[in-house]
């Protein structure tokens, strides 16, 4: 059996209009990867400012489109942690004390890289994967969305 | 107090989007919230920026206090607005603006919990002079008993903090009292964490009358005129319209001196809306409950008086007090409002989310859309169902109506079920044409075409 680029479309319909953001199918060998987001989503860039004067606080400091899921997760080498939550991202326990991770620092599922503060509740924020941080996106004291990439981390063995 | 240059809107869908409109037209940035669900949506991309606040399900998001004043102190937002539902009636969202110096679009977190508190909503308005439905609270069963005898059957059950029609059990025979009251205070307490409930006598028929009021806070108050949304399903509003029709002028002045008079007696702050149940035929009225908010029927207002309600809600936020007298008020013509729900009539009106593949919306003179919808818009299953809401307004009445039925019928939408066809329907019955219908009229409705309607559809 074959997948004809009928079924694809169908199959593709069938992805959107779920709640799921990928899908991987293997049939007889064929393969097929969906990932909801990809570059010929729909002609829709969320959260642009406007031109640098009228821009927020904040938000020139960070691409325009921030937020998982990324396309960066087609590289299966490295793993997005997303932030679980809107609020301030710290990197350390306190001002002035080293921070929780960086980059090269290994890490496992349960290991803590962060601190997400809503209205002075801090929230911990572990990895969820384990393996090297490659490289930390989310500024010190900065707000992030929920589902931004804070890190992304390279998978050992 | 500093001007409000940048508004954090803790909404979504079509009021989302209509008050970000506003806010252009005022030279005010907007900084939407929005769940996962709704990044793609036109509101996220009409706004200046967005920011996801969390997952789909609203309670998660949407629903979360702390969440969206952290979204509003981190970009920087001056003021919160928070439209209609969600948490524009929270009085805990209003108080930790309040706390932390940002400018709730509404009233105070103390009138919120006022008229939030329906018993207290009702003893508010006795002590205003503006006449409640016979009922009250009850201690006890046999209290409960006694008050019942004293109102007569029928009567509702109804929760002290529901509102809009939930909550609410109604009684036919004083013996089905007990279990009534029982079953109604088990679910108020699980919907709205308030299991108390109070009777009121169960008035039929009578016409759904409201009053859009505006106050400045410091006790000046001045009322929009009436909006009569008598056609409902289920105490779900589908057509509202200013002026309600047939209404004598006599029994409409009074209707709106009290609602005038109840939100002075609270120095109410920004717009609400203060609801009545008519008997028109007896010439009497009773206080329903007061919205502490923008409603979703703000347009029919709007059209009719040129105010722009927003813009009036985020002036008297910004400090800026009433800008209208009551005599700058001078309502011309009639308009009519439907709501486009995702529903389908021929499944009980079951919600019908999916993707919008295809849409036209109606537009020529006299038509306004306010919606959130376009083509490839998805419909997500988590919120309610409503798509758009079409405004026709018109000399008079019949022009109103000529237009948005015309409107109506040249609306196209494919990829969801709609009650398109429905309110046209409605549009064309001839009681809803000679106007001034009660609440009762849809359910009415529904019976006499259910069986046939359903046939044609299989």
């Amino acid at each position: 059996m074959t997948l004809t680029a009928k079924d694809v479309a169908q199959i593709t319909k069938l992805l959107e209009d779920s709640s799921f953001d990928e899908l991987d199918l293997e049939i007889d060998g064929v393969k097929l990867s969906l990932r909801r987001g990809g570059s010929s989503a729909a002609p829709i860039e969320s959260s642009a400012p406007p031109a640098a004067a009228g821009a927020p606080a904040g938000a020139a400091s960070r691409p325009a489109a921030p937020a998982a899921p990324t396309p960066s997760t087609a590289d299966p080498a490295f793993r997005d942690v997303p932030a679980p939550l809107l609020g301030t991202f710290y990197r350390a326990p306190k001002p002035g004390a080293p921070p929780f991770v960086e980059v090269g620092s290994a890490v496992e599922e349960q290991t803590i890289i962060g601190i997400i503060e809503v209205m002075k509740l801090m929230n911990t924020v572990r990895a969820g994967v384990s393996g090297r941080v490659a490289q930390i996106l989310a500024r010190d004291g900065a707000l992030v969305e929920y589902g931004e990439t804070l890190m992304r981390v390279g998978k050992t063995g | 107090m500093a001007a409000i240059r940048r508004i954090l809107i803790a909404n979504r869908g079509e009021i989302a989007a209509r008050i970000i409109r506003t806010c252009r037209a005022l030279g005010i940035e907007t900084v939407l919230a929005a769940s996962v669900a709704d990044r793609d949506s036109l509101p996220a991309r009409l706004a200046d920026r967005t920011l996801c606040i969390g997952p789909a399900r609203s309670t998660e998001s949407y629903l979360r206090v702390e969440t969206v004043v952290q979204a509003a102190l981190g970009a920087g937002a001056h003021a919160i607005h928070p439209g209609y539902g969600f948490l524009s009636e929270r009085a805990a969202l209003a108080r930790l603006c309040e706390a932390q110096r940002i400018i709730f679009i509404g009233p105070t977190a103390d009138q919120i919990e006022a008229v939030g508190d329906k018993l207290r909503a009702r003893a508010e308005a006795e002590a205003a002079n503006v006449p409640v439905v016979p009922g009250g609270a009850a201690a006890d069963a046999a209290a409960a008993l006694a008050l019942a005898r004293r109102i007569g059957a029928p009567l509702l059950v109804k929760a002290v903090g529901g509102g809009g029609g939930r909550g609410m059990k109604r009684v036919d025979r004083l013996q089905e009292l007990p279990r009534a009251m029982e079953l109604a205070s088990s679910e108020a307490g699980a919907a709205f964490g308030d299991a108390r409930v109070y009777l009121e006598r169960f008035v039929t028929p009578g016409r759904h009358i409201e009053v859009q009021v505006l106050g400045d806070g410091a006790g000046r108050v001045i009322h929009l005129g009436e909006r009569d949304c008598s056609v409902q399903r289920r105490y779900q509003k589908l057509i509202e319209e200013t002026p309600a029709p047939g209404l004598a002028a006599s029994l409409l002045q009074r209707i709106e001196e009290a609602a005038v008079r109840f939100a002075e007696r609270l120095a109410y702050r920004g717009a609400g809306t203060v609801e009545f149940l008519v008997d028109g035929e007896r010439g009497e009225f009773y206080f329903l409950e007061m919205n502490a908010r923008i409603q979703v029927e703000h347009p029919v207002t709007e059209a009719v008086t040129g105010v722009d309600l927003v813009a009036e809600q985020i002036a008297i936020a910004g400090g800026e007090g009433l800008r209208l007298g009551q005599r700058d008020v001078r309502p011309s013509g009639c308009a009519i409002e439907c709501r486009v729900n995702a529903e389908d009539p021929a499944q009980d009106f079951a919600p019908s989310p999916g993707r919008v593949t295809e849409v036209s919306w109606p537009g020529g003179p006299g038509i306004r859309v306010d919606t959130h919808i376009e083509g490839g818009s998805r419909v997500p299953p988590f919120y309610d169902s409503l798509l758009a809401k079409i405004i026709a307004h018109g000399a008079d009445r019949a022009a109103a109506l000529a237009r948005l039925r015309q409107a109506i019928a040249a609306t196209r939408l494919a990829g969801v079920a709609s009650n398109l066809t429905f309110l046209a329907a409605v549009l064309a019955d001839e009681r809803f044409q000679a106007g001034g219908v009660d609440t009762g009229f849809v359910a009415r409705l529904l019976e006499r075409a259910g069986g046939s309607e359903r046939g044609s559809r299989a």
